[in-house]
């Protein structure tokens, strides 16, 4: 369980997080995923330093920063995809719901379940529509015809693709354009009923129309979800989401309200960055 | 390197290329041309009245008023040779002794060659083997007989230096002034009214067990065993073969054991097969003793260890070919390992685990050497699925190499061997056509 004192200290910075106009959404805004000196390891090499970061629930929180940064890396430790690589580690601690991700007797299966994923490339299976989006539920124990078909067209709506799929749900899914593709895999992710929503680059693979569609879902999905975007399109970051993280090198240089980040930063290397003077 | 050098150098590597091609293609033909000609020549083939006798008698088949009134006109013209043969062995009777002696073995020998044409002559016991019940029953064969009939074959050593050269005598010459001599013209003018040779379908050459040995075909049983065999085999190295390469693939952490271990698989792959034959009669009759002796049960266990290795390759490339994303995918949805194995993975790798598969099969199906110690007879009925425990079966494998060289009449049987080879090869081609067909058919379904 996170400790009581460093949830008040964090009670005390959260508000610099959020957006002036959406302060509460639906008793959103509470911690949702916190990071206290959480580092990863590859074998030797520290690819993320020591990151303490609070992510408040039903807001998205955007992470931008040049490439080997650690972005991917950290998102990807919050559902535990990184246990996929031998070499990888962990040290500090990082909560989730106040679990800890990395504890001994954590279910990496359930928290999976919990915290959902998007990546870069959509990646549907070779299956039908129907089946794709049906993974998930079936996964989970259900088989009856009736409810999967109403979860099956719930998600394919609340990821704005019903109307182009909902006459040939029995066709293969790679069968659909790239967007559909990347919106379907959101489809997917969210048949499962996660609270968390972790978006890997999920438009750099799309072309720009069907990235307007991504970040329209995203507008959709804020307020429902935990959404956590790593992007590499700034004009993006500030499009969509409600704070913002930016790493360098691994570090977490700054965390705050998207507005804020973007029109005064703190960090010199931050302002930096989102003038375009380095990359 | 200049442009005009490259250019020769590309030239003449697709000259190559496409020559190789080409050598490979004609070595090919060399061998396929011969097989389905003459296989297909043992189903269809100009039949005599002795092979719809042999029908009639051996499998109850054919028309029996019909085969009744062949049979009567062919016996009248047999009968006058019949007739001729009576008169000459009353003259040989009465001929003074040196003279006897001359004739008797040169009228056994014709004889002999009449009756190899026309099947048992009046007063002749039954014989005890089939195939000497009947006369030819095909067309081409007869045509050989009548010339062994009517020539005497000979050979000329005169010369020490070289090999005898074989040249034929006219049998009529010998007979001349006897009453036998009419009868040479007579066979040669009314052969084919005592033979009465038609177009024959004989589907029974695939679908019979075989008559004393294979001598008129039926390689039914042959066929059913090869198929037991190689399925036997498949049911046992396919399951344990994608487990493994799941193993290998998904479980097993790279280490000095792993590699060890694929090294070895590698290696059984290379072995000849048979080893894995001796390997079968050692281990799975006289050590573990699945059966008494020879049986289908064990001549499978060792046809799935012969393929299991390249089973287990095949399907390892087929899963490492899988998408690192599928796998991502499953797992970000909250699916457990086993659970993403079964669900994603293996159906994405199923064409390449099929396609190894069957191409494992057609190998098993194909070999010979595993199944000599483990499996195979050389004549046996078919076998009932409840003997495979128990009973040897025979295989058109180990077939085909005992009809071709060690059946006492293996010069006599060309079609026959040539029949079980056309049908081994259609099998083998069968299963890789079917194996590309469904790999197709996979491949269209997963990409939509």
């Amino acid at each position: 369980m996170i400790t009581s004192e460093s949830f008040t200290e964090k009670k005390a910075t959260r508000d610099i997080y959020l957006p002036p106009e959406r302060k509460t959404v639906d008793g959103g805004g509470e911690s949702h995923v916190v990071a206290k000196d959480f580092s990863i390891y590859y074998g030797e090499f520290e690819a993320v330093k020591k990151v303490s970061a609070d992510i408040l629930s039903r807001y998205v929180t955007a992470i931008i920063g040049p490439s080997g940064c650690g972005k991917s890396t950290f998102l990807r430790a919050i559902n535990r995809m990184n246990d996929l690589i031998p070499s990888c580690r962990t040290s500090g601690s990082l909560l989730f719901d106040g679990e800890d991700v990395y504890g001994k007797y954590t279910d990496e299966v359930l928290l999976r379940k919990k915290v959902g994923m998007v990546f870069q490339k959509p990646n549907p299976f070779p299956k039908s529509i129907f089946d794709n989006i049906a993974y998930g539920p079936r996964l989970h124990g259900m088989s009856d015809k009736k409810k999967l078909m109403e979860i099956v067209e719930r998600s394919l709506k609340k990821a704005a693709i019903w109307d182009e799929v909902c006459d040939r749900l029995d066709k293969n899914a790679l069968g659909l354009s790239g967007g559909q593709q990347q919106r379907l895999c959101v489809a997917r992710t969210l048949a499962v009923e996660p609270e968390v929503l972790l978006l890997d680059e999920p438009t750099s693979a799309l072309d720009p129309k069907a990235t307007a569609k991504i970040e329209d879902l995203i507008q959709e999905l804020r307020g429902s979800y935990t959404i956590m975007i790593v992007t590499h399109n700034m004009q993006q970051a500030s499009r969509v989401s409600d704070s913002t993280m930016f790493f360098y090198e691994g570090v977490l240089v700054e965390h705050a309200a998207t507005a804020q980040l973007f029109t005064n930063p703190k960090d010199p290397m931050t302002e930096d960055y989102i003038t375009g003077r380095f990359s | 390197m200049n442009i005009g050098t490259r250019k020769i150098l590309d030239r003449s590597f697709t000259a190559v290329g496409i020559g190789s091609i080409i050598v490979m293609a004609l070595a090919l033909m060399v061998v396929v041309v011969p097989i389905v000609s003459n296989g297909i020549g043992a189903v269809f083939f100009t039949g005599t009245v002795e092979h719809r006798k042999m029908l009639r008698n051996e499998f109850q088949r054919g028309d029996t008023q019909h085969l009744a009134s062949e049979v009567a006109s062919s016996e009248r013209y047999r009968a006058r040779v019949y007739e001729i043969l009576g008169t000459f062995e009353k003259e040989l009777e009465g001929m003074e002794p040196a003279l006897k002696r001359q004739y008797t073995s040169k009228y056994a020998q014709t004889r002999t060659a009449i009756q190899a044409l026309l099947g048992p002559l009046p007063g002749d016991t039954t014989p005890m083997l089939t195939r000497f019940k009947y006369g030819q029953t095909r067309w081409e064969k007869a045509e050989e007989k009548l010339h062994d009939l009517l020539y005497e074959s000979k050979w000329d050593n005169s010369n020490s230096e070289i090999m005898g050269k074989e040249y034929f005598v006219s049998r009529s010459n010998a007979f001349k002034g006897t009453s036998l001599a009419p009868l040479f013209p007579y066979m040669k003018s009314n052969i084919e009214k005592m033979l009465l040779p038609e177009f024959t379908v004989y589907w029974g050459f695939i679908t019979d067990s075989s008559v004393d040995s294979h001598f008129f075909g039926g390689i039914w049983p042959e066929i059913q065993g090869t198929f037991f065999l190689a399925m036997g085999a498949m049911l046992f190295a396919f399951p344990l073969g994608v487990i493994a390469a799941v193993y290998f693939t998904e479980y097993a952490r790279p280490g000095f054991l792993n590699s060890m271990l694929r090294s070895a698989n590698s290696t059984l792959a290379g072995v000849p097969s048979i080893v894995f034959g001796m390997f079968g009669l050692a281990f799975f009759i006289n050590t573990l003793k699945v059966s008494e002796s020879k049986s289908v049960l064990a001549g499978s266990l060792t046809l799935a260890i012969m393929i299991l290795p390249t089973i287990i390759r095949a399907a390892e490339e087929a899963i490492l070919a899988v998408p690192k994303t599928y796998r991502e995918a499953s797992l970000s949805l909250g699916s457990t390992k086993w659970n993403t194995i079964a669900t994603v993975i293996l159906p994405a790798a199923l064409p390449g685990i099929l396609t190894g598969g069957v191409i494992s099969l057609g190998r098993a199906a194909g070999e010979t050497a595993p199944i000599i110690f483990t499996a195979a007879v050389s004549v046996g009925s078919a076998i009932g699925l409840a003997d495979v425990f128990s009973s040897p079966t025979p295989a058109l494998s180990w077939n085909i190499y005992n009809l071709a060289s060690e059946h006492e009449a293996a010069a006599q049987l060309r079609h026959v061997q040539y029949g079980m080879v056309f049908a081994l090869v259609t099998i083998v081609l069968l299963l890789n056509l079917s194996a590309i067909v469904l790999r197709a058919r996979i491949s269209k379904k997963m990409k939509g």
